[in-house]
């Protein structure tokens, strides 16, 4: 066995590089259940973000617009969503699902010219005599970009709900859609543009595993973080700043576990491999333990909204 | 009379298979409370959410104040001045007095701001609320003082209340109506729907009767009769159950200091609970709905267990018993929601059967189904019960609510129960559909059955009950023979009038 | 204006029409799709449709498709039960694999026994390795109220390392050369699953048919496929008439289970004959399309596994035929789930084109 690579400083950093993915596709889908909808189809829309980015990044050469497109590719799959569940009035578990089905084939089939690409780099943070403080510097202000947007986005939905009146509609309407809709607030819009967000923060998450994390497009690479995601929202009890934590503990355990690997560590490779997943159901359990049901889930959570009369 | 504040000129709404409003026509003045009267299905809530802007008319015009009005949506409305007391569907359980009251505001003060103004406004007119709680924790008399309280802080020309005494004790209304009173002396009109009669002749100033769409006649409340307007209602006359006391038998239902959790989240708790009905008894519960009465209903039906001997069915401990079981031994029972609780709502009538019937009337063997006997039961229920549906293979929420609930009471009472616990058999029902299910438990109770009537329409519960007890907050009163018994006494057992007060002389100038 | 109506019961005619109108309209922009991939979308659509069926080669293809039917209606029978009753089992593609794990571990532990009990041992440990796994969400959800939809699909990604771990360690073939990868069981009589190796029927052929037949009594003639039905159209309305939800999330999701395991064993002992380490290949999730195409009724979910099977199979002869990429079948069954789900609106609601708003 051999532990000297085990660097506490590089541990953070890549800790929350392997997070930000998933946290940001949970604050987006954070901000969807908020409004009282559930979207199954965060895999679907993290794995579309990915190879837009990554197209839109190997063709352009610029990072920046890979971000662009993966967050305008998974905002128009979200579309669909919002056209099954608001407008067509589809059951939301079962229309979040085929976004999944869909997006994991509709990624497939772009990505099949890229694979064995290396995209460009993503610009760095690199503040010079900040940035390479030792330790602090090398943890935390060495990252590219997107590590602090989603940090910046955490923040910034929490302002949101909690200080806005936006916020508070958003929440009215999550909470009861049919007093909001008496109120004469505009349920469905509201709900669509919520979508909409959800879908571009999912096609930044996966935009980032694939221009950032691993560098690279390979079919199917989400491999359920976009689920993790959705339990991370759970696990969060629809809380911004603790989908944070939860997103870094996340992703804590996925360094950890692929250091051990690395490591040499005398456990099978598969069950260090399926670790993060069972992690995340021992999670799931404690915390629907202790909430006993449903307790901090928007009360319109996946229902059916019809005006009708 | 005083200028006209909103005149209503031939509005007609059309939904598909029924004329909600047609041609509906009549004026309110500047400070005039007037009453909207009509039975349930008479057309009133449309026709106040088109005066709200919630639905658009098909055709007719609306002037407000000299100016045509035609609001878009509920924003347009309060912008002008009308504001709207919802009788159910405008709170938002999770969130604090003070968001609840933003949302319906169109341009609230920072929170703080608006904190203190809520305090203000609340002591001013008597309606004591403090801004931080939850609303889901408040009773129903509380929360529609949120309501109310949202309206005034938008200083209103008009005030629409759908229904507003429903929820508060005789206390509470008579505090409700001074407020109003004093409202309207201020110069804010009222517009004041109901289908009590004694309210609006007390209250109002002028009536408008709605018959199924339409205008069917207007008068001056104080110079008519209760009967008159009734009958104009009703178009006909009414018929007032009858019944022939007998004798009461055996304890047949007994419940021993019951506490029970309620399930849900913003739920009522029961607390030492304790009941006893004789054979052949009619007790009513009454009291405003939220203060336990699901829950009582759940621990009757066997969807809330508790310990064994806590229920007694003639003696037999059922706490511990599911809803088959009870059903099994003579313990049946009729939940308040219609849809999707007492009945479901995608599924036929002859399903519907099956969903209570199956033990008693003998339509499963071995965990197979019987259609063919389950469908004569269904249509036993139909012909009984005089409810009016093309077939049993309709959906249930294909049916009027009215006979929906025929059919829901109905299915429990051609069952042969020992004791049949309902729980707000007629809310929402047209008088005649009332007055066929008050006739049927009155009927049953005559054949031995013991009965147990929820209810927060006191004068039903006046009517056909031997007993009253009170259900406030999770706690049953003892019971008293209804014989004698007066409104105001009533009122005290039903907790008074629960910290409100009259409002203060000088209230205008908090909202000036 | 477009304006939606609520229609007062859901319409008959239009919950038979809409499968059919999903599946023209995923044809349609099936087609244009081919057409943008530069392939004549006319060409594509017929090899898919029309050459395993009628094709000169159709021979060949009409075994391969009841091969690829019977998982599909297997699992997809399961998951209705539990979808009808609001009870969201998306992991059968762990249950299947759990299955074909247990099943093949007895098969390969017996080995070489030769004797008639061998096969149904396989079969009893398949059913309960897929039901077992199937309940670990169940008994979490009753337990915990934890979500089976995610509890169920981590199990996916859990069970697939498990598969890993078995192909790799302790069911590789030891005459295997090292080789990833169990003994093949085609090899071993009394393991096999298949009847009639020729025409693509083994036991899960018939597995999957009478399957069909239970669910379709089941919620037609008996108590329990009414309280699955009465829990999805109104929970409440379920527990008052005395249906136990915990006891029916574990019913439902144990059989579902229990079917996902079946097929997972059947497919090890026959089509796939080995444990490898990409031994499942989706069905699990292509069956959640199938139970939705064919309306969660047992007959349609038979007639859907069919139309399911036939894009899997056409789709196999467009890539060697039209060099059509494989994902772009992914993406034509995805399209028909959500044109199904689409077009379902018709059958609860009715829809009026009215000129003007009104004023």
């Amino acid at each position: 066995m051999d532990f000297s690579s085990f660097n506490a400083a590089l541990l953070i950093a890549s800790l929350m590089v392997a997070a930000t993915p998933v946290l940001l596709a949970a604050i987006g889908e954070l901000v969807v259940e908020r409004a009282g909808v559930l979207n199954l189809g965060v895999e679907g829309m993290m794995i579309t973000g990915a190879i837009c980015g990554f197209a839109v990044a190997v063709n352009t050469g610029s990072p920046m617009l890979g971000f662009v497109g993966a967050a305008a590719g998974s905002l128009v799959l979200s579309l669909l969503f919002a056209l099954l569940t608001q407008l067509a009035l589809a059951n939301q578990v079962a229309s979040g699902l085929s976004l999944t089905l869909f997006g994991l084939g509709l990624s497939s089939l772009i990505g099949q010219s890229y694979g064995g690409q290396k995209p460009p780099r993503a610009y760095r943070l690199d503040i010079p005599g900040i940035s390479d403080i030792p330790f602090f510097g090398r943890a935390f202000l060495q990252h590219d970009m997107m590590v602090y947007v989603s940090l910046a986005l955490v923040a910034g939905v929490w302002a949101l709900l909690k200080y806005t009146r936006a916020g508070l509609i958003l929440r009215a309407v999550g909470e009861n859609h049919d007093a909001a809709h008496a109120l004469g607030y505009k349920v469905i819009t509201i709900r669509i543009l919520a979508i909409a967000f959800g879908g571009a923060c999912a096609g930044l998450g996966g935009a980032y595993l694939s221009l950032v994390r691993v560098p690279q497009w390979t079919d199917g690479m989400t491999a359920g973080a976009g689920w993790i995601a959705l339990a991370i929202v759970v696990f969060a009890s629809w809380k911004p700043w603790r989908a944070l934590i939860g997103a870094y503990l996340f992703g804590g355990i996925t360094v950890l576990q692929l250091n051990f690997q690395a490591a040499g560590v005398a456990v099978p490779v598969q069950l260090l491999s399926m670790s993060p997943y069972v992690i995340t159901i021992l999670v799931l359990v404690v915390i629907s333990a202790r909430s006993s049901g449903a307790g901090a889930a928007p009360a319109s959570l996946g229902r059916l909204f019809h005006a009708g009369r | 009379m005083t200028q006209t504040l909103l005149k209503i000129d031939s509005l007609t709404k059309a939904y598909p298979g029924v004329v909600a409003n047609s041609e509906v026509s009549f004026e309110i003045g500047e400070g005039e409370v007037h009453a909207l009267l009509g039975e349930n299905g008479a057309g009133k809530s449309t026709l106040v959410k088109m005066i709200y802007g919630l639905v658009k008319p098909d055709s007719g015009t609306m002037t407000l104040r000299g100016a045509p009005y035609a609001p878009p949506e509920p924003r347009a409305a309060r912008g002008d001045g009308i504001a709207m007391v919802f009788q159910h569907f405008s709170l938002f359980d999770a969130l604090n007095v003070a968001e609840n009251i933003a949302l319906g505001m169109e341009n609230p003060p920072p929170m703080r701001d608006l904190a203190k103004r809520i305090t203000q406004v609340s002591e001013a007119y008597g309606l004591p609320l403090d801004p931080s709680r939850i609303v889901g924790d408040l009773s129903a008399g509380e929360r529609q003082r949120v309501e109310i309280i949202r309206c005034l802080l938008q200083d209103p020309k008009l005030l629409i209340m759908d229904e507003p005494t429903s929820v508060l004790t005789p206390q509470e209304v008579d505090i409700l109506f001074q407020t109003l009173q004093k409202l309207s002396a201020e110069g804010t009109a009222i517009l004041y729907i109901s289908h009590k009669l004694e309210e609006i002749r007390t209250l109002c100033d002028r009536a408008t009767i709605l018959r199924l769409g339409k205008v069917v006649g207007a008068c001056i409340p104080r110079d008519s009769t209760a009967r008159e307007m009734a009958e104009m209602m009703v178009g006909g006359t009414l018929q007032i159950p009858t019944r022939e006391r007998a004798e009461l038998g055996e304890v047949a239902l007994e419940i021993a200091n019951l506490s029970a959790k309620s399930p849900s989240e913003f739920g009522t708790s029961l607390k030492d609970v304790s009941i006893r009905v004789r054979a052949g008894e009619v007790l009513g519960v009454g009291g405003v709905a939220g203060n336990g009465q699901d829950e009582l209903l759940g621990v009757l039906s066997g969807e809330i267990l508790s310990s064994p001997g806590a229920v007694r069915l003639k003696g037999k401990p059922v706490g511990k018993l599911g809803p088959t079981a009870r059903r099994k031994l003579g313990l049946l029972t009729a939940p308040e929601e219609r849809l999707g609780h007492a009945a479901a709502p995608d599924m036929s009538l002859t399903e519907n059967a099956l969903l209570t019937g199956s033990v008693r009337e003998g339509l499963v063997s071995n965990g197979f189904l019987s259609w063919s006997k389950t469908r004569t039961f269904a249509e036993a229920i139909i012909k009984a019960f005089d409810v009016r549906t093309p077939g049993t293979e309709n959906a249930a929420r294909s049916l009027s609510g009215g006979n929906l609930q025929k059919f829901v009471i109905g299915r429990e009472v051609l069952q042969r129960p020992e004791v049949l616990v309902v729980n707000q058999p007629t809310w929402g029902v047209d008088a005649a559909a009332a007055a066929s299910i008050r006739q049927a438990l009155l009927d049953l109770a005559q054949k031995g059955a013991a009965i147990i009537c929820i209810s927060q329409d006191l004068d039903e519960l006046m009517e056909i009950s031997d007993n009253f007890a009170a259900l406030t907050e999770g706690r049953l009163s003892p019971p008293r023979s209804t014989q004698g018994l007066t409104v105001d006494q009533i009122g005290m057992m039903l907790g008074g009038a629960h910290g409100m007060e009259v409002a203060h002389d000088d209230a205008e100038k908090v909202l000036a | 204006m477009i304006k939606l109506e609520k229609r007062r019961q859901p319409s008959q005619a239009w919950s038979y029409a809409t499968p059919v109108l999903a599946v023209l309209a995923t044809m349609f922009f099936g087609g244009l799709l081919f057409a943008f991939l530069g392939e004549s979308p006319f060409a594509a659509i017929k090899t898919i449709f029309w050459d395993p069926l009628f094709s000169e080669f159709s021979f060949y293809y009409r075994p391969q498709l009841m091969v690829k039917a019977a998982p599909l209606v297997l699992i997809a029978v399961g998951l209705s039960l539990g979808f009808k009753a609001g009870i969201w089992n998306i992991g059968a593609e762990g249950q299947y694999i759990l299955g074909a794990i247990c099943g093949a571990a007895v098969g390969l532990a017996l080995y070489p026994l030769d004797a008639w009990y061998v096969f149904p041992l396989m079969v009893i440990a398949g059913a309960l390795g897929g039901m077992l796994w199937a309940l670990i969400p169940a008994l979490l959800k009753v337990r915990f109220g934890t979500n089976e939809i995610l509890v169920s699909l981590m199990l996916v990604y859990v069970a697939e390392q498990l598969l890993a771990s078995m192909a790799l360690g302790p069911l590789r073939n030891p005459e295997g050369y090292g080789f990833p990868g169990s003994r093949n069981l085609d090899e071993y009589p009394s393991a096999t699953s298949w009847i009639l190796e020729d025409a693509g029927i083994h036991w899960g052929t018939v597995a999957a048919l009478l399957a069909v037949v239970f669910a379709f009594v089941l919620l037609t003639r008996h108590m329990t496929g009414f309280h699955i039905r009465l829990t999805g159209d109104a929970p409440r309305a379920a527990r008052f008439a005395g249906v136990n939800p915990g006891r029916l999330t574990v019913f439902s999701l144990g059989l579902s289970g229990l079917f996902a395991g079946l097929a997972g064993l059947f497919e090890v002992a026959g089509p796939a004959g080995q444990i490898t380490i990409d031994f499942n290949s989706g069905y699990g999730f292509t069956a959640i399309i199938v139970a939705f195409l064919g309306r969660l009724n047992p007959i349609g979910i038979l007639l859907a596994g069919f139309l399911l099977a036939l894009t899997y199979i056409g789709g196999e002869i467009a890539q060697n035929q039209l060099g059509l990429p494989a994902a772009a079948i992914q993406v034509f069954q995805g399209m028909l789930l959500f044109f199904l789900l689409a077009f379902d609106l018709l059958t609860n609601y009715r829809i009026r084109l009215t000129l003007r708003e009104t004023a």
